[in-house]
């Protein structure tokens, strides 16, 4: 069984993720109880699956199938842009933080399990004439041309892992 | 582990298909119980094995993005995510 986050332990992860959330021009939602909620369950899916993965989603337990699932998502940029929020409404933005618009539980954009399979098998046609590869940061969206991509993402300091080939 | 049976009102069979650690699953688990009404629970990421396929398939019978909360009311009527108004309309 999971051992309890204890209240300090969440405390010192809410101030820490709000800290380098609000210096990287995001905003968590200003619920703190929902917040902390969800922010504890981050970590107890930490110690669950050995990644933080996403506490609103079905994890499988394999680390390289939920790689986009590991908070912050890959779908946590676009969701913001098109509903204001992340998935699970721990990412708000600036207009439901300023209370302009209001937070709501919105469609999922993840694919289905079925898609997910499907868009693996369709992978690794990249032709590319350039001298050196393109990544991209699948969280942030940051694009290098280099031989590997970065240990840690400059912009969003997510880890490798993260990064996809682009070009 | 079996579904969790919530006793109340009877206002027709209520499935919730749920995460432990979702904020909307716990927000419609609570609504659901602040309705009173007779409903059964289960938290998916919690199961192992030959019962986590089963309940898996269970739920993308219903939605097939495998997303949660999902609530099926009468083996008919799916709602898909937190919506507070859609589950009070079917169910006060």
């Amino acid at each position: 069984m999971n051992k309890d986050i204890s209240n300090e332990e969440l405390e010192d992860f809410y101030q820490k993720v709000k800290k380098d959330v609000e210096a990287h021009g995001y905003h968590l939602n200003s619920d703190v109880e929902f917040t902390k909620y969800l922010l504890k369950n981050i970590l107890l899916n930490e110690e669950r699956y050995g990644y933080g993965s996403c506490p609103c989603r079905l994890a499988s337990g394999n680390k390289e199938e939920d790689m986009d699932i590991i908070c912050p998502c890959d779908y946590r940029d676009p969701d913001l842009n098109d509903y204001d929020a992340c998935y699970c409404g721990l990412y708000v933005s600036g207009d439901i933080l300023e209370g302009k618009k209001e937070l709501q539980s919105i469609p999922e954009r993840r694919p289905a399990p079925k898609e997910r399979e499907q868009s693996k098998s369709e992978l690794g046609s990249i032709i590319s004439s350039l001298d050196l590869p393109v990544f991209r940061c699948s969280v942030c969206g940051y694009l290098c041309a280099r031989e590997e991509p970065p240990e840690t993402c400059p912009i969003c300091k997510v880890s490798r892992e993260r990064f996809k080939r682009f070009i | 582990m079996a579904m969790e049976h919530v006793e109340g009102e009877n206002k027709g069979k209520v499935v919730l298909y749920a995460l432990s650690t979702c904020g909307w699953c716990k927000k419609t688990r609570m609504l659901l119980e602040s309705l009173k009404i007779d409903f059964s629970y289960i938290y998916v990421d919690l199961l192992k094995g030959k019962e986590r396929s089963q309940i898996i398939k269970e739920v993308e019978k219903w939605n097939s993005q495998l997303s949660f909360p999902t609530v099926v009311i009468n083996d008919k009527d799916v709602i898909i995510g937190f919506k507070e108004d859609e589950i009070r309309g079917k169910l006060q």
